[in-house]
């Protein structure tokens, strides 16, 4: 949706946000980090909040909507990209998020979060990504590495896990992007340029599920290693990383390497970042660079312009009336042939 | 049998053979599905409306799109009943029988009258086609067609020589054979062809050669029926005396796609249809696409999960939302559908019935998700279910689903089946002025700090129907239980009774805000025919034909089947006994044995195939002996 800065807004805080609902996640949970970094965003979007409206699924992450006071449906599982578009079709002038976790969006929907994605609704949809079903109390999630061990896999998990960036791209998102909920300013950044967005946005963030896969994050997230372990993606840089900015990605071939600069190789050699390329190629390389072959990237991984669904369905509308005339039921009704009995 | 008088020759308008005036007439064309038999079916029964009669159709073609050609799979039938008196039905039997191939006389046969008209096409009764069809030999040949006027024609042979001269190469011209057989029974029955010609033109209008070869084998079969002397005399089915007005013919699916377009319009809603497609149900979303400058928005969706949830995300954004599909897909929307009665959003359901379970019987009828409708979710999940009887009758039903969608904040299951989606009969086209309005309440934005509570009621306990956009209204709804009058979330146990309570209560208080049961017949005696959806015009006009014996019977027609109608304990109390005849095992049955404790009879199908009239009678009789 794009954001309408006009001055007759009254001016909202992140308090203006927040519901009276009693949040009720476990103590030192991941989702509260990105509730508060959405309350802190909405009012810089210039939107009123009567516009926006919050879709979500089933799970921990999916009581998204009732602490958010705007406007919220909790659906039923994996269907939240579904609501969202019957409401974003029908109601163009909405902000519509989509509120959804690994189990919810990859498992059981799956299905309807490949075709959000590929019809490029104007929609933001944020998977919060724990790689373990919450709610549920802790079985084995898509995004669950092989072998974990969880209650539904005592002897491991023997699933391939899926790459959801790997899926959006693989689906032609238009805006695909990764945070982690305890890098504030980063994800704060990103649900910002999400909104900003015309077309579906697609941010996965790592959410730390502190009570049954506590850690599945740390060397993302721990002060001592993020910085070997994640790497900045910024459009039009270079890939570097490391606490002394001393290591780079490069292409050698068709496949990613790390490098050490200096000796030799210097920044130009590096792979530089293009979250506009047309293609999608660079940007499915990055989603398959993980932990711990490589630095796993964050940042916007892809930013295009492509027709928005909703426009195109609009259009269409518009175009019917042209062609045809605003509808007549007369008209109808008498199409074909008729009779009169006397 | 139709009743006959002989007229004067000279009366005839186009020939010089005797023409013999009917009351009504049933014809069925039937051949290979590649034949063109449906075409010839709705070219004949729009020609038969024009001319003024009463009519009903009844479509039936194979699940496969192409079966082997000339197997019995592939046979592909279209039946025309015609009057000059009201009817409700397509025909028991049929008068006269056009078949294409052997394989089309087998299946076909068994409901011809004795005496019948029978046209069959020649040239496709080789020892390929009969042996195809399971015959020995030809019955052609072998006397077995001795019963019937029998009428062998060179179709293929004849259309050929028709188009001779045009370019077109023997598989075009084929394909002109089923305008040849038209022509013949056109002429049989006097009927005009300009409104096929008209249809030619339109429809081949951009290749003039094929227009021309249609044209010709059209004129070619009247002109053999005008000609030979094959046919000693014509039949008329003259104007039928139906209420004046102007009228049109309609299919049931397009009546339900006319019905949605007009509820919208009549509650100022844009419309929002979720569909996936799924025979017979389609035809209602290919309809409601073609008309976009309605400001109909329809989205074809990756599955009726998403179908239905589609329509309910623009639901919560305050447009009309429908979603279509038949038995199995309906299956896949129940939790959804459990959804819409939590947050007490309106949202049409439409399941047009087909052959279950499973993909069942998928082209074939069958009105077995009565039970589906009404109990088919988790929980205490009551949904209103409403049923059409006939074609033309979807449109008005829809506008009656809608009304109680939007007054009562609730889902509304819409039953039409195969039979009537695919049937077809006069519609007389209603009055766009005289069609009112369908109130819808939203609230409007409240001032700064006022709380806006969602799940307040009125006194039919309808919420506020809330639009996202407007100002002060901010509100949360979800599948989990709702606290009373907040709409918060909430577990306590004497809310969830209260809340289950009220939801039933909602639902139950729509019975106050519908007609009251009418029935057709005397209204105390010793038999009540109780019916629902597509077996209306069987039951009706069985129900009839035993009145004017004198029998004791009278027919309820129900629309409404949850709630259903208040008065109709009582009505089971003025007759000695009950029939609920139905195509499935005695779903109505059940859930009237369970609500009246009445011991009633059931009378039960699951053939794929609608109820014929006489097996109606026969049932009537015997209890009423
Ligand atoms: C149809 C259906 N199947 C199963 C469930 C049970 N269920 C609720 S949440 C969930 C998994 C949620 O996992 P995830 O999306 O990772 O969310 P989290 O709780 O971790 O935030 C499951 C299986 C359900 N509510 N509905
Ligand atoms: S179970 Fe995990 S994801 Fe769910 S609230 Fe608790 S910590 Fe958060």
């Amino acid at each position: 949706m794009s954001t309408d800065t006009s001055t007759s807004l009254p001016v909202l805080t992140a308090n203006d946000f927040a519901s009276d609902q009693e949040v009720r996640w476990c103590p030192g949970c991941g989702d509260y980090s990105i509730l508060a970094q959405m309350k802190k965003v909405m009012p810089s979007l210039g939107v009123p909040r009567e516009k926006m409206v919050f879709v979500s699924g089933i799970g921990c992450s999916s009581r998204f909507p009732y602490y958010m006071n705007t406007y919220g449906i909790h659906s039923i599982h994996g269907r939240a990209p579904a609501v969202a578009t019957g409401l974003k079709s029908s109601r163009p002038d909405l902000m519509v998020w989509v509120i959804t976790g690994d189990g919810d969006g990859l498992s059981i929907g799956g299905n309807h979060l490949m075709h959000a994605i590929r019809r490029n609704l104007d929609i933001n949809i944020v998977l919060f990504n724990n790689r373990i079903y919450g709610l549920t109390k802790g079985q084995y999630s898509p995004t669950s590495p092989l072998g974990k061990v969880t209650k539904s896999t005592p002897m491991g998990a023997i699933d391939n896990p899926l790459h959801p960036l790997s899926i959006a791209i693989g689906c032609e998102g238009t805006f695909i992007a990764r945070s982690i909920d305890t890098n504030i300013k980063h994800l704060g950044a990103m649900l910002k340029r999400a909104a900003e967005h015309r077309g579906t946005s697609f941010i996965e963030v790592y959410q730390n599920c502190n009570v049954f896969n506590d850690g599945a994050f740390d060397y993302a997230t721990d002060r001592e290693t993020k910085a070997e372990t994640t790497i900045e993606l910024e459009h039009g840089k270079p890939l570097i990383f490391g606490k002394n900015r001393d290591k780079g990605i490069r292409l050698n071939g068709m496949n990613p390497e790390i490098v050490e600069l200096g000796k030799g190789i210097s920044e130009d050699d590096l792979l530089f970042h293009d979250e506009r390329a047309p293609e999608p190629s660079l940007a499915y390389l990055l989603s398959r660079m993980s932990h711990p072959e490589f630095p796993e990237p964050i940042g916007v991984f892809r930013a295009v312009d492509k027709p928005v669904y909703d426009d195109l369905l609009n259009a269409q509308i518009v175009d019917a009336k042209k062609a045809k005339g605003e509808g007549d039921l007369n008209k109808l009704f008498l199409s074909g042939d008729t009779w009169t009995v006397t | 049998m139709p009743t006959s008088t002989e007229t004067a020759p000279d009366q005839a308008q186009h020939t010089h053979k005797p023409v013999k005036e009917l009351v009504s007439a049933t014809v069925r064309f039937c051949g290979d599905s590649g034949d063109g038999m449906q075409l010839a079916g709705t070219q004949f029964t729009n020609t038969s409306a024009l001319a003024g009669n009463d009519i009903a159709t009844f479509p039936d073609f194979p699940a496969e799109i192409r079966a082997p050609r000339g197997t019995k799979a592939g046979v592909s039938g279209f039946q025309i009943h015609f009057a000059s008196k009201e009817i409700f039905t397509p025909g028991d039997r049929v008068d006269a029988l056009v078949a294409f191939n052997p394989a089309a006389l087998v299946t076909n046969l068994v409901d011809l009258v004795a005496g019948g008209i029978l046209v069959i096409n020649k040239d496709a009764f080789d020892e390929k086609g009969i042996k195809q069809a399971g015959y020995e030999e030809s019955p052609l040949e072998d006397g077995s067609l001795s019963a019937y006027q029998v009428f062998p024609v060179e179709v293929t042979r004849l259309t050929r020589l028709a188009v001779d001269g045009l370019g077109l190469g023997t598989k075009e011209s084929d394909r002109c054979r089923n305008f040849y057989a038209m022509g013949l029974v056109f002429w049989l029955y006097d009927r005009s062809l300009e409104p096929t010609l008209r249809y030619i033109e339109a429809k081949f209008g951009k290749r003039p050669e094929i227009a021309e070869a249609n044209r010709r084998a059209l004129k070619a079969g009247y002109n053999y029926g005008e000609t030979t002397e094959a046919f000693a005399s014509q039949f008329r089915v003259n104007k039928a005396e139906l209420s004046s007005g102007l009228y049109r013919n309609i299919m049931g699916n397009e009546a339900t796609a006319y019905g949605l377009i007009t509820a919208a319009k009549r509650s100022n809603c844009e419309l929002f249809l979720g569909s996936y497609p799924i025979t017979p149900a389609s035809d209602i979303l290919h309809e409601l696409a073609k008309h976009k400058n309605f400001g109909v928005r329809t989205f074809q969706a990756e599955d009726e999960i998403a179908a239905v949830t589609s329509a309910i995300g623009a639901s919560f954004g305050g447009a009309m939302a429908i979603t279509t599909s038949s038995g199995p897909g309906i299956a896949l929307k129940q939790e959804a559908i459990g959804l819409a009665v939590m947050t007490e959003l309106p949202l049409l359901i439409i399941n047009v019935q087909r052959g279950g379970p499973s993909t069942g019987l998928p082209t074939k009828t069958e009105q077995a998700d009565l039970l589906q409708a009404i109990c088919g979710r988790n929980g205490e999940c009551p949904v209103p279910v409403i049923a059409a009887r006939s074609p033309a009758d979807c449109f008005d039903a829809v506008q009656e689903a809608w009304r109680i969608a939007v007054r009562f904040m609730t889902p509304v299951f819409l039953l039409t089946d195969g039979y009537i989606a695919n049937g077809s009969e006069p519609w007389k086209v209603p009055d766009v002025k005289s069609l009112g309005t369908i109130e819808v309440r939203h609230p409007g934005p409240t001032a700064n700090g006022d709380v806006f509570h969602p799940y307040a009621r009125d006194e039919r306990l309808a919420r506020p129907w809330a639009l996202p956009g407007t100002p002060g209204l901010m509100h949360r709804i979800g599948g989990l239980e709702k606290q009373d009058i907040t709409g918060n979330v909430n577990y306590e146990p004497a809310n969830h009774q209260h809340m289950v309570d009220l939801r039933a209560k909602k639902v139950a208080n729509i019975a106050l805000d519908i007609p009251p049961q009418a029935v057709d017949g005397p209204a105390k005696g010793k038999l009540l025919v109780l019916s629902w959806g597509g077996t209306y015009g069987a039951c009706a006009t069985a129900a009839r034909e035993v009145q004017a014996k004198g029998g004791s019977v009278a027919h309820a027609h129900l629309r409404y089947l949850n709630p259903f109608p208040a008065n109709l304990g009582e009505l089971f109390k003025n007759y000695d006994k009950v029939l609920i005849p139905e195509l499935n095992k005695g779903q109505l049955r059940l859930l009237i044995r369970g609500e009246y404790l009445v011991d009633a009879v059931g009378l039960n199908k699951v053939q794929g195939k609608p109820f014929s009239v006489y097996e109606l009678v026969n049932k009537i009789n015997e209890l009423l002996a």
